[in-house]
């Protein structure tokens, strides 16, 4: 930043946004400006990371560094992957990890087909029913019918309990994406649908070859969208796969632990007497490893995904 | 939303080309006709968006009229028609339920601190990552606070307790220095404040997206203007910046006023063991662990509804005092 700011107004003109340059009308910051500022940035950034940080070292640590912080480490003090091989080594967690990343790219998958099909079947304005459709749509922001009678068309009528399409297919469909989606196919690729319209294409086609690949940006913030959402559910297993822990992904693993203040689980029962004992991981490794585990595919994904935001989020959003 | 079009498109006169296509006498009417051609042009459309309607019907619209269970003693042995009906019985048992009124006024209280609390940080730091010239740390900064928005309240609330809870890292340097440890994660008292916290930490980042995009949207010249002028740094913000996002504030501050009975119904399910029901009981868990948890299907579905007419309400009337600002709000009524 203070870099930045030494250098002088470039001959590109100061109205380009992103460009490190002051315009010429503006005054110099103060120092303690600048100071205040900075300090103000550094705790906020500090505030998100160093939860992240504490945890990440702690799973990290061996029980020598645990027994002497008396705790959560802060300051590394020898490193070990030792609560990764106990909690990866088969049992409990593994299973709820798997469970939890087969669900949410099952998931992933059918909220995409259904949502891009949508958002491209209803792009074209006066098109068969096309307003009827989306008003039938529109309506479910607006009114819902509540917890209780979903849970019970879900469970009582359809026979969701227990099963793992309640987990999916009651979620699949987000009406907000898809109107975003919609905007952004108009938007963006009319004039090409056009053109591939008059060289014969039929819809399929023009969705396949001509709308997907010009719009990757809003398709990889929704599956992003999508992906995280099936992650992060704990509640719809809480609703309707209570009673089966063999089932559960591990969204809802942690859940347990954290709720019920419990041992936790996996180090508890099935294999982690034997397992911790022979190991020599220490608890508090453990269910830190057990924390970042299940923050591990956000982190990893995102990156990928962050730079198209502001690109496939506002063309959407500004248009609604 | 704002142009609510009629139930039925016009289906006469859209396509005067579509005659070409029909020939069959069967098809006396010409209107007809053309609402049958574009049926057939816009069938793979139509076919692209069945399972998207189909899904919606199912998991929305039902449930929409799976609320009759308010008005059963419902069974779910028996199912929505064998149910017998228990008439407004459901809604008299929960105004007359201490618990329930309870469950209201601490929802009512938490939107309220929330929106207090809350609300002002994405502004405030919208406004200082605006006025960081590097775009690189500017993007570097945003990329790390809207992270935790993609976190499970789940993980939020675990690392608030590995930081703050009884055994987390705080009191453990409390203690260190032979002061009295402080227990933030299971006091009701200050509950409400620690969830504020929270949702600060989630949200705040990701909040600042829509804010910046505001700010962005505003004239340049504007501020040049204003500088020739003689105004500086915050009369600039005062003058141009702040008027410039009220728009946004206004529709955001609205939509969150019509969802003040919807607050982070996760978040409190997950704290509810640790604080105890008295404060941390919201109408959303009041009518999961009545309806579902105690069996008590028509009390929840009660409580749903209660809170479903009352957030409509609320809507309606936040969006009113938007007008009643000068601003558009959500909707404008035709005029």
């Amino acid at each position: 930043m203070t870099a930045a700011t030494t250098q002088p107004a470039t001959a590109t003109g100061p109205q380009r946004p992103g460009r490190a340059t002051r315009p010429s009308w503006e005054e110099r910051p103060t120092f303690l400006g600048q100071v205040v500022k900075s300090a103000a940035l550094l705790v906020v950034v500090g505030l998100v990371l160093f939860p992240l940080y504490t945890v990440l070292i702690t799973s990290l640590s061996p029980s020598s560094a645990v027994n002497r912080a008396g705790g959560l480490v802060v300051v590394p003090d020898g490193l070990t992957l030792q609560a990764y091989r106990t909690m990866l080594g088969g049992g409990t967690v593994t299973r709820a990890l798997v469970i939890g990343l087969v669900l949410t790219l099952v998931g992933t998958v059918v909220s995409m087909v259904v949502s891009v099909l949508c958002a491209y079947g209803l792009s074209r304005k006066g098109s068969f029913a096309h307003r009827t459709l989306l008003l039938t749509l529109l309506v479910t922001m607006f009114f819902s019918g509540g917890l209780i009678p979903s849970f019970v068309i879900v469970a009582n009528l359809f026979h969701g309990y227990d099963q793992y399409w309640s987990l999916v297919l009651p979620s699949a469909v987000s009406v907000f994406n898809i109107l975003i989606m919609r905007a952004f196919y108009q938007g963006t690729a009319s004039e090409l649908i056009d053109a591939a319209r008059l060289d014969g294409a039929g819809d399929w086609r023009i969705l396949w070859s001509v709308v997907l690949p010009t719009s990757r940006a809003v398709t990889a913030v929704m599956a992003l969208f999508y992906g995280v959402g099936y992650w992060n559910n704990w509640f719809n297993v809480m609703l309707y796969m209570p009673a089966d822990s063999e089932k559960w992904p591990i969204q809802y693993v942690l859940y347990q632990y954290v709720s019920q203040g419990a041992s936790m689980p996996g180090v508890g029962t099935n294999m982690a007497g034997a397992a911790v004992a022979a190991t020599q991981a220490p608890k508090l490794s453990l269910q830190m490893a057990m924390l970042v585990l299940t923050l591990v595919p956000i982190v990893v994904v995102y990156p990928f995904v962050q730079k198209h935001f502001t690109k496939g989020m506002l063309v959407g959003a500004v248009k609604g | 939303m704002t142009s609510a079009p009629a139930p039925q498109p016009a289906p006469a006169t859209v396509r005067p080309s579509g005659r070409a296509v029909v020939g069959p006498a069967t098809e006396p009417v010409p209107s007809g006709a053309t609402w049958r051609v574009k049926l057939r042009r816009d069938r793979s459309l139509l076919l692209m968006v069945a399972p998207a309607i189909l899904l919606v019907i199912a998991f929305n619209y039902l449930p929409m009229f799976g609320t009759v269970t308010a008005f059963q003693y419902y069974d779910f042995i028996a199912g929505f028609l064998a149910s017998p009906w228990a008439g407004l019985d459901n809604f008299r048992a929960l105004f007359a339920d201490p618990n329930f009124w309870q469950a209201f006024e601490n929802t009512l209280v938490l939107s309220m601190v929330q929106i207090l609390l809350y609300f002002p940080v994405p502004i405030a730091l919208a406004l200082m990552l605006n006025s960081v010239l590097s775009s690189t740390v500017r993007g570097t900064i945003q990329a790390i606070t809207y992270l935790p928005h993609f976190f499970s309240w789940v993980i939020v609330v675990s690392l608030f307790q590995e930081m703050l809870g009884g055994a987390g890292l705080l009191n453990h340097a409390l203690r260190l220095h032979g002061w009295a440890a402080w227990d933030v994660m299971s006091n009701p008292d200050t509950f409400k404040y620690l969830v504020t916290a929270q949702a600060v930490w989630k949200e705040a980042g990701w909040g600042i997206i829509v804010f910046l995009a505001a700010i962005a949207a505003i004239d340049p010249s504007l501020y040049e203007s204003a500088a020739v002028d003689g105004a500086n740094r915050w009369r600039r913000m005062w003058h141009i910046t702040l008027p410039g996002m009220r728009g946004v504030i206004v529709l955001l501050l609205v939509l969150r006023l019509g969802n003040a009975l919807s607050i982070g119904f996760e978040q409190f399910l997950i704290q509810r063991y640790a604080v105890g029901t008295q404060a941390a009981e919201v109408l959303d868990t009041y009518a999961y662990w009545n309806g579902i948890v105690a069996n008590n299907y028509g009390l929840g579905a009660a409580a749903g509804l209660f809170k479903g007419v009352v957030s409509l309400v609320l809507i309606f009337s936040a969006n009113k005092l938007a007008h009643l600002f000068g601003e558009d709000g959500l909707y404008r009524g035709q005029r």
